[in-house]
C-alpha cells in the first residue's frame, strides 16, 4: 500500500480524482435510491398543498428561524406519540422545500399542533409567550400583528414552488394575492374562491381577529393552524405501505390527536 | 496590501472591485421593494470599500521583481486578523443567543434580535468567518511552504479572502432583516450561494496551480486534508443549495428537494460539513503546525494515510444519523449507524497520530500554552469523534437527539477542537509572518489557554446534564402510565444550565478577545533585524533550502 501510495502522492490532479472518486460514494449510495424507490414516500390520496396564506406564513416561519427551537418530526418512539400525536409520515412533508423536520426541540415539536389551540391563544401566545406559559422562553412577536403581509407577488411564490414539483394549478397562482386575502376575510366575496380552489375544510377566518387588516400574523397563524391536516394519513395506519411497518416501539393503536387533546391534563394545555 | 502588487496588478484589482460593485448595484435595482435590494447596497458599499483601498494605493510605488522569490504572505496575514475578529463577533453573539434561553426578553423587542435570527449569526460567524478565514489563511501559508512555491499569481488570493468574507457579510447581515432558506448551516440564499461557488472556484485553482508548481516530489499530507476540505465542500455545497428563486428580484428561493428527500440531502450536506469544512481542513492545519511547533516528525505516515481516506470515504456515509426514527427509510438510517461508528477508526488514528508525535516533547508542552493548544484540541478532537460515533448508535439517538447533548457534542468538537487548533497555529504562525522573535505576551497566550478550556468544560458540562435529563424527562411515565411531565417542566429543569451555559461561553469570549489584543499588539512591535533573522529560522524547510527563483 505505501508503495502505490506514494506513486498517487505525486500527481495532484490523480489525487484530486481519487479524493472525489472515493468521497462520492457514500452519499450516492444513500441519496439517489430515495428519489426513485416508491416505497420512499406513501401514497395520500387527500394530501393537498398549502394555500397562499398559509404558505406566506410559513416563509414568516422560515425568516424568523423558529426551526431552531422547534422540530416538525415526531419519531416512532412511544413517549413522543403520546405527546404529539400520531408519528410523522414521509408524505406529510412531501410538498415542504425545504422540510423543517429540525435537529432541536428548545419548545416542544410541532408536527400536529394544527387546531390543537384556538387563534385567540395563538395569537396571544405569539405577542408575548409568557403572557399564556409563564415559564416560556420564547421570543416576542408582537409585531407581526402591526406588519402588513405583502401579497402582491405570491403568484410568483407559487410559480416558483410549482416548478420544484408542487402541484399548483395555473388558476391557483393566478389568483394567489386574492385568495391570501379571502382566506382571512369570511365575509368577503374573495373567500368563497378560496374554498373552490383548496378544499372545503379548508380554514377560512380571520386569524388575528381583526378581518380588516391582512397582516404577518394572520399567515403565521394559519399555517400553525394547518400542520398536521393536510392530510389523515397517520391516523389511518392501511395507508402504510407494508415495507414500512411501524416501529415495535411505537404502540399498536395510534392514538389520534383528538385523543391526546382529549385527555385534558395540565401538560397539554400548558404546551404539550 | 497594495504595495506588494505590481502596476498591472493594481488595475486588475479595481476592475474587479468596480464589477462586484456594478453587480451590487444593478441587484439594490432590481431588488427595489424586496430585502434582496439591501443586499445590493451591502455588496455595492463593499466593493467600493475594496476599490478605496486599492485607489488610496495605486500610485504607491511598485514592487521589485525580488518580491517573486519569496513566499506570498500578505492575504495570510489579513485572513488571520480577519479571522480573530469574526472569532470576537460570533462568540459575543453566541453569549448573547445563550443568555436569550435563560432571559428571554434580552431581545429588546427588536424583530433582529430575537433566538431565531441570531443564532445563525452565531454559527455563521464562527464557522464559516472564524473557521473559514482561519482555513484560507492557514492553507495559503501550509501549502508554499510544503511544496516550495509561490503562490501562482498576486491578485487571485486576495479574491478568495476577500469573496469569501464578502460571501460571510452577506449571510449575517441577510439574518438580521430575515433573509435565510432555514437550512441549517447553509441558510444564505440563492444569491450568496452562487457567489461562493465562484471564490471557491478560484481557490481549488489556486490550490491545484500551486502544487503543480511545487518542487517537492510528494504532496504533503496536510495538503490532502485541505485539497478534500476544499473538494468536497464544493460538492456539498452545490448540491443541498439547488433551489428555484422566486425571481431574480426575490431573496427568497424555494429548495428543489422536499421532505425526506431533502432532510437526507441536508444532513448528508450538514454532517459533511462538519467532516470536511471543521475536521479535514482544520487535521491539515495540525498535521503541518503541530510537529512544526513540537519540533518532531509525525509519528506515522501509514497513519496518517489510513485516517486520511477513512475519513474522506466513510463520512460521507454517517448523515443519515440525524434522521433515527423519522420517515427516512429504515435502512439508509441503519448504513448511517453502521458507518458512523466505523468511523472511530480513522477518526483516532489521526488523533493517535497527533498524540503520539508528542512523545519526547512532553516538556514543550508543559511550557508552552501555543503547543498545548494543539494538543488539548487533538485530545478533544478524540473526545468528539468517540461522543459522535456513540451518539450516532439508534438507541442512545433516541434519548439523545433533539436534546441539548446534541449542543454539547457540536461544541466540544467547536470550541475544544476547532477553536484552540486554530488559536494554536495561529500563534505560532502570527511571530514568522511578521518576523517578531515571539508573541508579544506569553502570559497572556497562557491566561487564553486556561480561560478556553474552563470555559469548554463548563460549557460541555452543563450541556450534557441539561441534554440528558431533558431526554430523560420527555420519556418518564409515572405508576399509573401516563407521561410525568410536560414540556414545560423539562424547560423549567433547563434554567440553570442555561445560565452556566452562557457562563462557560463568556469565559471562551474574554480567552478570545485577550488573544486577539495579544496579537495586535505584536503586530505592533516594531520587529528588528535581530527580530527579523530570528523569525526566519523559524521559517519552516526554507531556512536551508536555497531561496526561489523569481517567476516561479
Amino acid at each position: 500500500m505505501p508503495s502505490f501510495h506514494r506513486k498517487l502522492e505525486r500527481s495532484a490532479i490523480g489525487f484530486v480524482l481519487a479524493i472525489v472518486g472515493v468521497s462520492a460514494i457514500g452519499g450516492f449510495v444513500e441519496i439517489a435510491p430515495l428519489f426513485t424507490i416508491h416505497e420512499t414516500v406513501e401514497k395520500a390520496p387527500d394530501m393537498r398543498v398549502y394555500t397562499p396564506l398559509e404558505l406566506a406564513g410559513r416563509n414568516i416561519y422560515l425568516r424568523e428561524g423558529c426551526y431552531a427551537c422547534h422540530s416538525q418530526m415526531i419519531r416512532t418512539l412511544r413517549d413522543e406519540v403520546e405527546r404529539y400525536g400520531p408519528y410523522s409520515l414521509a408524505v406529510e412533508s412531501q410538498y415542504d422545500h425545504p422540510m423543517l423536520w429540525g435537529s432541536k426541540r428548545t419548545g416542544p415539536d410541532l408536527a400536529r399542533i394544527g387546531g390543537k389551540y384556538s387563534d385567540m391563544w395563538q395569537t396571544a401566545h405569539l405577542r408575548n409567550p409568557r403572557d399564556v406559559v409563564p415559564e416560556s422562553v420564547m421570543p416576542r412577536y408582537g409585531w407581526l400583528e402591526e406588519t402588513t403581509l405583502r401579497t402582491d407577488d405570491l403568484g410568483d411564490h407559487l410559480l416558483a414552488m410549482s416548478r420544484v414539483g408542487v402541484p399548483y394549478t395555473q388558476a391557483m397562482i393566478d389568483n394567489a394575492p386574492a385568495d391570501a386575502y379571502g382566506q382571512a376575510a369570511p365575509d368577503t366575496a374573495f373567500a368563497t374562491g378560496v374554498g373552490e380552489r383548496y378544499g372545503a375544510a379548508t380554514n377560512i377566518r380571520a386569524f388575528d381577529g381583526d378581518p380588516s387588516r391582512l397582516t404577518e400574523m394572520d399567515a403565521l397563524v394559519a399555517y400553525l393552524q394547518i400542520l398536521g391536516k393536510l392530510t389523515d394519513a397517520a391516523s389511518t395506519e392501511a395507508t402504510l405501505p407494508p415495507t414500512e411497518a411501524p416501529n415495535t416501539e411505537a404502540p399498536k393503536e395510534v392514538p389520534k390527536a383528538e385523543a391526546t387533546k382529549a385527555d385534558g391534563s395540565p401538560a397539554v394545555a400548558r404546551g404539550g | 496590501m497594495v504595495a506588494g502588487l505590481s502596476r498591472g496588478d493594481r488595475q486588475v484589482a479595481l476592475a474587479i472591485s468596480i464589477l462586484v460593485a456594478l453587480c451590487g448595484l444593478a441587484l439594490a435595482a432590481i431588488g427595489r421593494g424586496d430585502p434582496i435590494g439591501t443586499h445590493g447596497f451591502v455588496i455595492l458599499l463593499y466593493a467600493l470599500g475594496v476599490s478605496f483601498f486599492v485607489i488610496a494605493g495605486y500610485y504607491g510605488p511598485e514592487p521589485d521583481s525580488s518580491r517573486l522569490s519569496r513566499y506570498y504572505d500578505d492575504p495570510t496575514k489579513v485572513g488571520i486578523v480577519l479571522a480573530m475578529a469574526w472569532a470576537v463577533f460570533g462568540l459575543a453573539f453566541g453569549v448573547w443567543v445563550a443568555a436569550l434561553l435563560a432571559w428571554p426578553d434580552l431581545t429588546f423587542n427588536a424583530a433582529w434580535a430575537s433566538f431565531g435570527r441570531i443564532r445563525p449569526v452565531h454559527t455563521t460567524s464562527v464557522i464559516f468567518g472564524f473557521g473559514g478565514n482561519a482555513l484560507i489563511a492557514t492553507s495559503f501559508h501550509v501549502l508554499q511552504r510544503t511544496t516550495r512555491a509561490r503562490l501562482p499569481d498576486q491578485i487571485s488570493p486576495w479574491f478568495v479572502l476577500l469573496g469569501y468574507n464578502l460571501f460571510c457579510v452577506i449571510a449575517v447581515s441577510g439574518y438580521f432583516i430575515g433573509i435565510t432558506q432555514s437550512k441549517e448551516y447553509a441558510e444564505p440564499e440563492w444569491y450568496a450561494d452562487i457567489w461562493l461557488v465562484i471564490v471557491w472556484v478560484v481557490y481549488f485553482l489556486i490550490y491545484i496551480r500551486t502544487l503543480q508548481r511545487r518542487k517537492e516530489p510528494h504532496i504533503y499530507v496536510a495538503n490532502w486534508y485541505y485539497m478534500a476540505f476544499i473538494l468536497v465542500v464544493a460538492v456539498l455545497h452545490i448540491v443541498n443549495n439547488l433551489a428555484v428563486p422566486v425571481s431574480l428580484g426575490h431573496a427568497k428561493s424555494y429548495s428543489l428537494f422536499s421532505g425526506v428527500q431533502d432532510a437526507m440531502t441536508q444532513w448528508w450536506y450538514g454532517h459533511n460539513a462538519v467532516a470536511f469544512f471543521l475536521t479535514a481542513g482544520f487535521l491539515g492545519m495540525m498535521y503541518y503546525y503541530l510537529p512544526k511547533r513540537a519540533g518532531r516528525p509525525i509519528f506515522s505516515y501509514r497513519l496518517s494515510i489510513i485516517s486520511f481516506w477513512g475519513i474522506t470515504f466513510m463520512y460521507m456515509w454517517a448523515g443519515s444519523h440525524h434522521l433515527h426514527y423519522t420517515a427516512l427509510p429504515q435502512w439508509v438510517q441503519t448504513l448511517g449507524m453502521t458507518f458512523s461508528i466505523v468511523l472511530l477508526v480513522p477518526s483516532w488514528a489521526s488523533a493517535g497520530n497527533a498524540l503520539a508525535t508528542l512523545n519526547g516533547a512532553w516538556h514543550k508542552v508543559r511550557d508552552d500554552a501555543t503547543l498545548r493548544f494543539m494538543m488539548v484540541a487533538a485530545v478533544f478532537y478524540g473526545l468528539s469523534t468517540f461522543e459522535g460515533s456513540f451518539m450516532a448508535i439508534r438507541a442512545v439517538n433516541s434519548l439523545s437527539h433533539y436534546t441539548d447533548w446534541t449542543i454539547g457534542h457540536v461544541h466540544a468538537g467547536a470550541l475544544g477542537w476547532v477553536a484552540m487548533i486554530s488559536f494554536g497555529s495561529i500563534y505560532a504562525l502570527v511571530p514568522w509572518m511578521w518576523k517578531r522573535e515571539r508573541m508579544y505576551s506569553p502570559r497572556l497566550i497562557e491566561w487564553h489557554f486556561w480561560l478556553a478550556l474552563a470555559g469548554t468544560v463548563v460549557y460541555v458540562f452543563a450541556m450534557w446534564n441539561s441534554g440528558i435529563i431533558q431526554g430523560l424527562m420527555w420519556r418518564t411515565y409515572n405508576e399509573s402510565g401516563t407521561l410525568a411531565y410536560s414540556f414545560v417542566d423539562s424547560l423549567v429543569a433547563m434554567h440553570p444550565y442555561y445560565i452556566a451555559r452562557a457562563f462557560g461561553g463568556l469565559l471562551f469570549l474574554i480567552g478570545a478577545i485577550l488573544g486577539s489584543y495579544n496579537i495586535w499588539m505584536t503586530i505592533r512591535q516594531p520587529g528588528t533585524a535581530l527580530a527579523a533573522k530570528a523569525g526566519e529560522a523559524d521559517e519552516p524547510h526554507l531556512a536551508t533550502q536555497p531561496a526561489l527563483q523569481a517567476g516561479e
